[in-house]
């Protein structure tokens, strides 16, 4: 008998919703136990790190590696899947491109380490205590994994064989991949992104377009917008235009604008300076004719004023690998390693 | 040590602005050597991702120098540009970009005296500031998505 080909799956800096998407899979999960055999899932399966160290390198078919980059364990972990698999695949929007773990490369470590651990108003933490990598206690030491400044994707700190966009990805996208595997058809080239198309999310959108001009930006709580017309046509902040499709455009249909999971589509670096450039054409420039240099300005910057924070929202899925990847480092912010 | 020296880019519309910049030039109007031009169609053409890219290599500040509104060559791509410029100014503050590292301004065809100044102003300003520290040094060399162009 033929031995299946082995998957492993871990999760690094995540949520789960990644394994959530696996079991998501419903009867094609009989599928996956016929065709693979799940060596590695601390979600799923009872195996331990220790059991994937003795494996020979390279024996474990497919690694589906989900999370972010964010602790030493983090990297330890991907260090170890990279040389213990074939290939390895980015899976997931965090592993692909920081996702909301991401967002925390706006502040440093230290920041988190006071707002999470003095500062929250429901800790009661008189001596200050955070974690550290070394604790020593009367029973003996305690040892962490050192917590990052930034967070990175998989592929800034090992080499990356293919990319699975979405928070989560799409099941009926993860089964079209393990139905590649099944059938061992030829991969797409190293560095392929699969389960995503290369358009935009608008090109699978189902709602009306017709002209893109706005007077403000109305948040989803202002109002409940048309079912039938482009959102971000009646002012939300729809990042579809800017996001890789290949969900099937699932959030417009439910009448919540795209919050961009797919990263942004073939061609474009930066999710969120796109964003800026689209966004800057649609919001009607009639009003700014005729007016002065600084009133232009107050005007531009009052109808601006409709929404809260903009790196959050426009780099909510891909901060870790923008081209500014997190904040500028400030002087007197890293905390020793 | 060499004193630190800011490295600034300039997205210069063709129309305008870039004539300001040569209108100073012919007229042999001093201003400081930190500005590399780009020579744009239009500001309307000035994708932020290029604003980006120029801090990703190294750029201490960007400028984008418009044509005055109403006078667009191209009728009302500038009032664009300002649109964006606004909004970026916006998405890059928790970054620590501000606006003195991140400017539009206007320069018309006749204004060589202007552009020297608002640069010598901008020059001056980013001394004061320092190094902004995007540049590609201080970042991780990224994953093979990178690689496709803008």
């Amino acid at each position: 008998m033929m031995t299946k080909p082995s998957v492993a799956i871990y999760w690094a800096s995540s949520c789960g919703g990644c394994e959530i998407s696996a079991a998501n899979l419903h009867e094609h999960l009989l599928d996956f136990d016929a065709n693979f055999q799940l060596v590695f899932c601390p979600c799923l399966v009872d195996a331990k790190v220790a059991d994937v160290r003795a494996m020979a390198d390279e024996s474990i078919d497919v690694t589906l590696f989900n999370g972010a980059i964010r602790t030493d364990e983090n990297v330890e972990m991907a260090h170890l899947l990279r040389r213990k698999s074939k290939v390895l695949v980015a899976y997931g929007a965090c592993a692909s491109s920081g996702s909301i773990p991401a967002l925390s490369n706006l502040h440093s470590r230290d920041a988190h380490f006071k707002a999470i651990y003095a500062d929250n108003p429901s800790i009661d933490n008189p001596d200050g205590v955070v974690p550290a990598v070394r604790t020593q206690m009367p029973e003996g030491e305690l040892k962490l994994p050192r917590f990052h400044d930034r967070v990175k994707t998989l592929a800034q700190t090992v080499d990356v064989d293919y990319f699975v966009p979405g928070c989560p990805p799409e099941s009926h996208q993860l089964w079209a991949i393990l139905d590649l595997l099944i059938r061992g058809a030829e991969l797409p080239p190293k560095g392929s992104i699969l389960g995503g198309g290369r358009k935009s999310v608008c090109d699978e959108c189902l709602r009306e377009r017709k002209d893109k001009k706005i007077d403000r930006i109305r948040r989803p709580y202002e109002f409940v917008p048309d079912p039938k017309d482009c959102l971000l046509e009646q002012g939300m902040l729809c990042m579809g235009i800017a996001t890789r499709d290949g969900c099937g455009a699932l959030c417009p249909q439910a009448n919540m604008p795209c919050n961009g999971c797919y990263g942004p589509p073939e061609g474009v670096l930066d999710q969120g300076a796109k964003m800026v450039g689209t966004l800057g054409s649609i919001i009607d420039i009639e009003p700014l004719k005729g007016l002065s240099e600084a009133a232009i300005r107050e005007h531009v910057d009052r109808v601006l004023d409709g929404m809260p924070d903009y790196a959050g929202t426009f780099y909510k899925f891909t901060l870790a690998a923008s081209l500014l990847e997190g904040a500028r480092p400030r002087s007197g912010s890293e905390v020793p390693e | 040590m060499i004193p630190y020296e800011p490295k600034i880019v300039g997205f210069l519309c063709n129309w305008c602005s870039y004539a300001g910049a040569d209108k100073a030039g012919t007229a042999q109007i001093p201003y400081p050597p930190n500005l590399r031009v780009v020579r744009v169609m239009c500001t309307g053409r000035v994708d932020p991702q290029f604003v980006l890219s120029a801090y990703r290599e190294g750029a201490d500040g960007v400028i984008i120098l418009a044509c005055h509104p109403g006078d667009c060559h191209y009728k009302e791509q500038n009032f664009r540009a300002i649109q964006r410029h606004r909004m970026l100014l916006r998405m890059l503050e928790p970054f620590g970009v501000g606006e003195e590292r991140c400017r539009l301004d206007f320069v018309s065809a006749a204004e060589g005296e202007s552009f020297a100044r608002v640069v010598t102003g901008m020059v001056e300003e980013l001394r004061a500031l320092g190094p902004l520290g995007f540049g590609i040094d201080n970042t991780v060399a990224s994953g093979s998505r990178r690689e496709s162009g803008i």
